[in-house]
């Protein structure tokens, strides 16, 4: 684990009689892209102001950079934010927007001028310095609001939903630039947003939070593969469920019988909740296959039916009804060119693996 | 005639009988005789020179000079406050308090004149200036509460957390970013304001005492007939300065938009 650059000690976070942060305890490194993810009203924007210093916790520690930061207010601490409008100056220019930070520098006009051309220029705005702030586009009203925080070399930056006001490809565009951004000035940046696609790609942890509380923390990789509950597993790109029953618990393991698949030997690992009570075995779309005539499984395969056919260009996706399922299940497969595709009510076999189960229970 | 003739000729009826009184101003103010009726009796300017040379005019204008730009400057700051307030923070009471402000805009005027006359009286304030800008600040408050609160609401409010945020105070982002934003209102406040003190009759005649002001002064003089024309003359002068007045806020207006790229929706001209 990299220098802790933020710390959260039971933070609580009350308006009035509605509870918003209900006790947040993590660490954020140094350097890392650290994303909130959560749907509106979860509380990601709470504590990204709290971290900024524009809401006080009701009670818990929040330390930057080692520092207790109670009673330290917005215009001292080490953070800058992105704003989700952006918060450009309108009667300011571009260069009196990006420099309106260094008004209280000791440095000399001409240092802070430089200061101003470099950071314009790391956001690919050189040039665009004379003009009216409120004459941009929205991607270079983003582009200015990342410079004008990131010329304060905060220890961390936070950005509040910064892409959302974009349209699609602009988005990707910048998803991809913060990264290149993030590597480049190396600093701590927490990014809220509600997008788990732009958490995803983004951020080196994700927090994922439901009504005030964090209900996991991990490297996108696991927090897709291995969601702790149905909830998380949910809102991060689609799960299949299948009811399933516990045949049998060792340490190393569980043997299980999951409706339309089987039985399957999982390991400890792909258990990685609580148990709840509520026992079912999830699965991603892209972790089922189609077979098509004398193809074999590679481990297992199930019979059904196809019920449905989205076709997207790149991709198909089936809703397939395995057999002894109720509830059909949604696969997704590659169009690759001279395989067809399925037509609805198709008899099929799907290919699966044990390995790709998540056992909720 | 189709309706939208009829129309036309209703909106050209109404800008007559708004604009046809005061075109007779000039008319008068440089006709030579002391009757205001047709036919003209000839061209001079002695109404003008005589205007020039009235000691208690010039007293009455700088009396109501002084009354109008204090009230406006005043009923301003009120309404800065007050629609700050409105604008951005929630207290218990607040629809009530803030709806008791915006009341004199529809109190009857000789209400708010007799009553305020009253208490001033009886804490023995002695009448003058002061007291009339008292019930000109009252009066205009409202006013410029409607306006400012416009110009607040627009705002925002990520604008002043970007300002804290990158280090100022909360005094120099309202000096920095608020002020400037909200700008072309106070113009606006300060202006409508100035207009309803200068030209307010009732409050200053009950609550001005010996010193007169400008429309106490002109309805006085209405008592001798030889005094009309010059009462026209200073009529036309009146009429040009609040052009010039109302010109220049709307520059001013247009300019502030222009500068904060918002887009131009209405105002005076």
């Amino acid at each position: 684990m990299k220098r802790p650059i933020i710390e959260l000690e039971n933070v609580q976070k009350y308006y009035g009689d509605y509870h918003a942060l209900r006790g947040i305890t993590t660490t954020i490194g140094e350097g890392e892209f650290f994303s909130l993810l959560g749907p509106s009203g979860c509380g990601k924007t709470t504590l990204l102001r709290t971290i900024a210093g524009f809401e006080d916790p009701s009670s818990g520690v929040l330390k930057i950079d080692g520092k207790d930061m109670d009673g330290v207010p917005a215009n001292v601490r080490p953070t800058n934010m992105v704003f989700q409008s952006y918060a450009i100056f309108p009667h300011l220019t571009v260069e009196e927007n990006v420099g309106f930070g260094l008004r209280r520098d000791p440095r000399s006009a001409a240092d802070k001028a430089r200061a101003v051309q470099e950071h314009l220029e790391m956001v690919g705005l050189k040039g665009y310095g004379k003009r009216a702030a409120h004459a941009l586009s929205g991607g270079q009203r983003q582009r200015v609001a990342l410079a004008r925080a990131l010329i304060l070399k905060p220890k961390v930056l936070l950005l509040d939903e910064p892409l959302s006001a974009l349209d699609k490809k602009m988005r990707e565009q910048m998803q991809v630039e913060l990264i290149r951004l993030q590597r480049q000035v190396g600093i701590t940046f927490i990014l809220v947003t509600h997008d788990q696609e732009e958490a995803l790609v983004m951020s080196d942890r994700i927090a994922v939070m439901f009504e005030g509380q964090i209900a996991q923390l991990d490297d996108p990789e696991t927090l897709y593969r291995l969601p702790k509950s149905r909830q998380v597993a949910d809102f991060i790109g689609t799960m299949n469920f299948l009811p399933a029953q516990v045949l049998s618990e060792t340490p190393d393991g569980f043997e299980v019988e999951v409706a339309g698949l089987g039985r399957a030997a999982l390991t400890a690992r792909q258990a990685p909740g609580r148990p709840t009570g509520d026992v079912a075995v999830g699965f991603r779309p892209e972790t089922l296959t189609i077979l098509y005539e004398g193809q074999q499984a590679a481990d297992r395969e199930s019979p059904g039916i196809v019920e449905e056919v989205v076709y997207y260009g790149d991709m198909t996706y089936y809703d397939v009804k395995l057999d002894g399922v109720a509830a059909p299940v949604r696969l997704s497969m590659r169009n690759v060119f001279g395989r067809p595709v399925l037509d609805r009510g198709t008899r099929t076999r799907v290919a699966w693996a044990p390995g790709a189960l998540v056992l909720f229970r | 005639m189709t309706a939208a003739r009829w129309f036309k000729m209703y909106a050209l009826g109404y800008l007559v009988f708004l604009y046809a009184p005061i075109l007779l101003l000039p008319i008068f103010a440089f006709n030579d005789g002391t009757i205001i009726a047709f036919p003209l009796q000839g061209f001079t300017t002695k109404w003008f020179s005589q205007m020039f040379g009235n000691a208690t005019l010039a007293l009455a204008v700088k009396n109501s000079l002084i009354i109008a730009v204090s009230s406006a400057v005043l009923a301003t700051c009120l309404g800065v406050f007050a629609a700050r307030a409105a604008t951005r923070y929630t207290f218990p009471g607040k629809g009530g308090i803030i709806g008791l402000i915006m009341l004199p805009l529809v109190l009857p005027e000789i209400i708010v004149a007799v009553s305020l006359l009253g208490v001033l009286l009886g804490l023995g304030v002695s009448l003058g200036i002061w007291t009339v800008i008292l019930g000109h600040v009252l009066i205009c408050t409202p006013y410029a509460i409607a306006i400012l609160n416009s110009a607040f609401q627009s705002l925002d409010r990520s604008l002043e957390e970007a300002a804290y945020d990158l280090g100022e105070s909360r005094l120099s982002t309202f000096r920095l970013i608020i002020l400037p934003l909200v700008a072309p209102g106070i113009v606006s406040s300060l202006l409508i304001s100035f207009t309803i003190s200068l030209d307010e009759f009732i409050i200053a005649f009950f609550l001005a005492g010996t010193e007169p002001t400008l429309p106490v002064y002109i309805f006085s003089q209405f008592r001798f007939p030889q005094a009309v024309p010059a009462i026209m003359a200073l009529g036309t002068i009146l009429v040009l300065l609040s052009i010039m007045l109302l010109a220049i806020a709307e520059y001013f207006r247009r300019r502030g938009i222009a500068k904060s790229g918002g887009k131009d929706t209405g105002g005076f001209l």
